[in-house]
């Protein structure tokens, strides 16, 4: 178990004169890195500092100051508090920076995300293609002067709607096929399709050979974005040999919405119901790690209470997910339904909990800066102490005699390689696919957040890396989970449910926080940068769905086909937070 | 002993199976003599959602619903109170907090000025909100400051159109909130009345003679 070691101050600054400069700016911290060195700086902070998982890449455009900057997150797998390191540059194109692909290879997609949404060109960097938009798509929608087709103010709330009410429909505004803006000579008719070919062509670095005088064709699949084992519109470009995977890209970007833009058009409190539509399994967890963001940079405390009453709902969450995960990993290899829906039931009842206290069953919008909306009433009290003390740990064990010996499933699970820790840790992966590779990295224990210090429970950790380790690491979670919960509802004091007046515009302060929480998916954050006025500056959101998969190429190659299907089942993606 | 595992598995679905026409068969005895249904009723419905339920699972919408929550949300209406002679006095003040903590910005209000002072009126001249936009938050409800704004329970709202509501298919009596939300509406009203009673005191304060001057 990973207890947090107490860190001596990091100074960066002194181990570094004239390349490092610790930050100045109120509400900031950490450290600026100069752009040349930052390769160097970066090696270092892996090696001799100990920071080996860097879990968040972003950046943040400050237009009145004319520069962009790159941010950096970087933590301990052993516990502790995380390091803070930026790269600034001048805001004129072409914005270039160091890639840190040789560092840490894990920051791959979140680089390219970079690129995209952003415009800023890694160097080094050895496929910098679009990744959520599409390569006939001009500009880079997260910089600060980029306007939306459907644009009508830079924040709202808008004018229009009150007092006068002069409201005009979007689709009025800017009718259909109208309303997409190409590059210049740029015709969607004639378009070829250029990114496929640059997909392609990034998977045929695998030179054909012919083995035993023999010659094999590769050939490239695409899986995706339409199958039904792809858990949504996420495509898999594979390269086979035989039914043996050498090569394969993953393509994302169908469900993307720019949730990150409509939340910097938002204010702080408008985006708490966006957030449940990033995992939409998953939605307390969701306003869990943003309140922790915003209460962090307002600097508030948050109620007694509702501390209890949070932990309750995410880890009732965290328990209702890995149950649907067990039954959609069973339903993807092939046991069609009946594990699935032994799921959905103790997925039913922790959804009637959450509708009876949010008002929704899925869409929670339960938290607030401070608190929770509403308290938790006493009958709902009595069903939530009736599933954790014989319900859900009943269900739990019948789900483990249902499957856990089966003889089908163990041939088909054990032995089958996903990742070894560090691998895991070099591509940034987070959550339960890191903890059963050995790992026992969980962010509850490693860096606690909100109460859970004052809990006994273990992080479960699983040695093998393989499928079955996956799969059995979920029942583990589960009952620890449960024992946080049979603790929490045991300690849940009386008092108020938030610890400030309900306003429906708050005041935060300017500067920059990241919270993070355990999601039951991995590591989930929001980087939030305020400068003071009632809308978020830059509102990221770290999803641990999108950074897992990362490693999915290093996982995948070498096995089966008929095994990917299980192995993207046990990364437990969710397409609404993967391309946000 | 190889298939031990497969078997152990079908004895938890055999007990499954056997418990659903198990329990049949106890639920036909209450029925003799209780006469509770364990289908099509809402007391069947309640069992299957509790954490004793066992066996047969499903609700077999639409013929049985699931009870819905006092908290459900769905997209709100306005409230009016009935005044006498029926006449519709609308809580809204037209003060358009609902329209700007909008995440979707789905409501838009018109408020007019008296001809006469030029000042604003406390009502709404038109209000809208666009229910195939509205996210269904409850933040409208939440920081009405005069509980004008409640979210519905009513959410079978298919159509063909485009379901832009206005002032006339907003509005709902009171009485239609107490039946949906009989808490809410107790602990609102409990809230208004403290309210008023305070106002009253104040002002009976402030009438008297030796009491200090009220603070506008």
């Amino acid at each position: 178990m990973a207890a947090p070691v107490s860190t001596q101050t990091v100074d960066l600054a002194a181990r570094f004169p004239g390349a490092v400069t610790a930050e100045a700016r109120p509400g900031y911290a950490g450290f600026i890195v100069e752009k040349d060195k930052l390769v160097e700086v970066a090696t270092a902070i892996r090696d001799e500092f100990g920071f080996d998982l860097l879990t968040t890449v972003t950046a943040v455009d400050y237009l009145p100051e004319d520069k962009m900057e790159v941010v950096y997150h970087a933590y301990k797998t052993t516990g502790g508090p995380g390091l803070v390191f930026r790269v600034q540059v001048p805001r004129a194109d072409p914005i270039e920076v160091p890639s840190l692909i040789d560092v840490w290879p894990g920051v791959d997609l979140q680089e390219r995300e970079a690129w995209d949404l952003m415009g800023i060109r890694f160097s080094g960097h050895p496929d910098l293609r679009r990744i959520l938009m599409w390569e006939g798509y001009e500009g880079h929608p997260l910089r600060k002067d980029w306007q939306e087709p459907f644009y009508e103010e830079d924040v709202k709330p808008f004018k229009s709607r009150w007092p006068e009410g002069k409201h005009v429909m979007a689709e009025e505004k800017n009718p259909f096929r109208d309303n997409v803006k190409f590059l210049e000579n740029f015709d969607p008719e004639k378009w070829i399709p250029e990114n496929e070919e640059m997909l392609y062509s990034s998977l045929k670095r695998y030179t054909v050979q012919s083995e035993d005088g023999m010659s094999t064709d590769r050939i490239v699949i695409n899986m995706g974005p339409q199958h039904p084992s792809t858990h949504g519109v996420f495509r898999a470009a594979l390269t086979l040999e035989g039914e043996t995977i050498v090569g394969l890209k993953p393509v994302v970007g169908y469900l993307h919405r720019n949730h990150e833009k409509i939340g910097e058009r938002n204010t702080f409190i408008q985006n708490m119901p966006y957030t449940d539509r990033l995992d939409y399994f998953n939605s307390m967890s969701n306003n869990l790690g943003y309140a922790i963001a915003v209460e962090k940079l307002m600097k508030i405390p948050v109620a007694e209470r509702a501390e209890y009453i949070r932990v309750i709902m995410v880890e009732l969450s965290r328990i209702q997910n890995h149950f649907i995960f067990i039954g959609m990993l069973l339903n993807d290899l092939g046991a069609m339904y009946t594990p699935a829906l032994y799921a959905f039931e103790e997925r039913e009842l922790i959804l009637d909990i959450f509708e009876a206290v949010a008002g929704s069953r899925m869409m929670c919008n339960y938290l607030r800066f401070g608190g929770v909306v509403r308290d938790v009433p006493e009958d709902v009290m009595q069903k939530i102490k009736g599933l954790v003390f014989e319900r859900l740990p009943a269900k739990t064990d019948e789900m483990d005699r249902l499957l856990s010996e089966n003889e089908v499933l163990v041939a088909r699970l054990k032995g089958v390689h996903v990742i070894d820790g560090e691998t895991a840790i070099k591509y940034s992966v987070t959550g339960p696919v890191l903890r059963a590779a050995g790992v026992p990295y969980d962010i509850r224990r490693a860096d606690p957040y909100s109460i859970y210090d004052r809990f006994e429970f273990d992080v479960a950790m699983r040695p093998n890396g393989d499928l079955f380790d996956n799969y059995i690491i979920r029942l583990d979670e589960i009952r620890q989970s449960l024992r946080i919960l049979q603790q929490a509802v045991k300690q849940i004091p009386d008092g108020p449910i938030n610890s400030q007046k309900p306003q429906y515009q708050v005041r935060v302060p300017a500067g920059e926080a990241y919270g993070r929480i355990e999601s039951p998916k991995g590591e989930l954050g929001y980087y939030v940068v305020s400068n003071g006025k009632p809308n978020p500056w830059r509102y990221h959101v770290r999803a641990p769905s999108f950074v897992n998969i990362t490693c999915l190429e290093q996982m995948c190659i070498g096995t089966k086909i008929a095994d990917f299907v299980a192995l993207l089942g046990v990364l437990d993606i969710v397409m609404g937070e993967l391309d946000r | 002993m190889y298939g031990k595992g497969i078997l152990k598995g079908l004895s938890v679905t055999a007990k499954r199976f056997w418990n659903t026409y198990w329990d049949d068969a106890v639920w036909f005895w209450r029925r003799i003599t209780k006469g509770e249904k364990r289908y099509f009723s809402e007391e069947g419905v309640k069992h299957r959602s509790s954490k004793n339920a066992r066996g047969i699972f499903t609700v077999q919408y639409p013929e049985e619903q699931l009870i819905i929550p006092e908290e459900f949300r769905y997209v709100p209406f306005l409230v009016y109170d009935e005044g006498a002679e029926g006449k519709q006095e609308i809580r809204c003040t037209s003060c358009g907090i609902c329209a700007k903590v909008c995440p979707p910005q789905c409501i838009w209000i018109v408020r007019s000025n008296d001809p006469n002072t030029g000042r604003p009126i406390p009502a709404p001249t038109e209000f809208y909100i666009d229910a195939d936009i509205c996210m269904n938050c409850g933040f409208c409800a939440e920081y009405c400051p005069f509980d004008a704004i409640i979210m519905d329970h009513d959410f079978d709202i298919a159509s063909y159109e485009r379901n832009i509501y206005n002032l006339e298919t907003l509005l709902k009596p009171a009485s239609y909130y107490k039946s949906i939300r009989p808490t809410n509406y107790a602990t609102a009203e409990a809230e208004r009345k403290a309210k008023e009673a305070a106002k009253a005191a104040k002002a009976a304060g402030a009438a008297a003679p030796s009491a200090p001057a009220a603070t506008p």
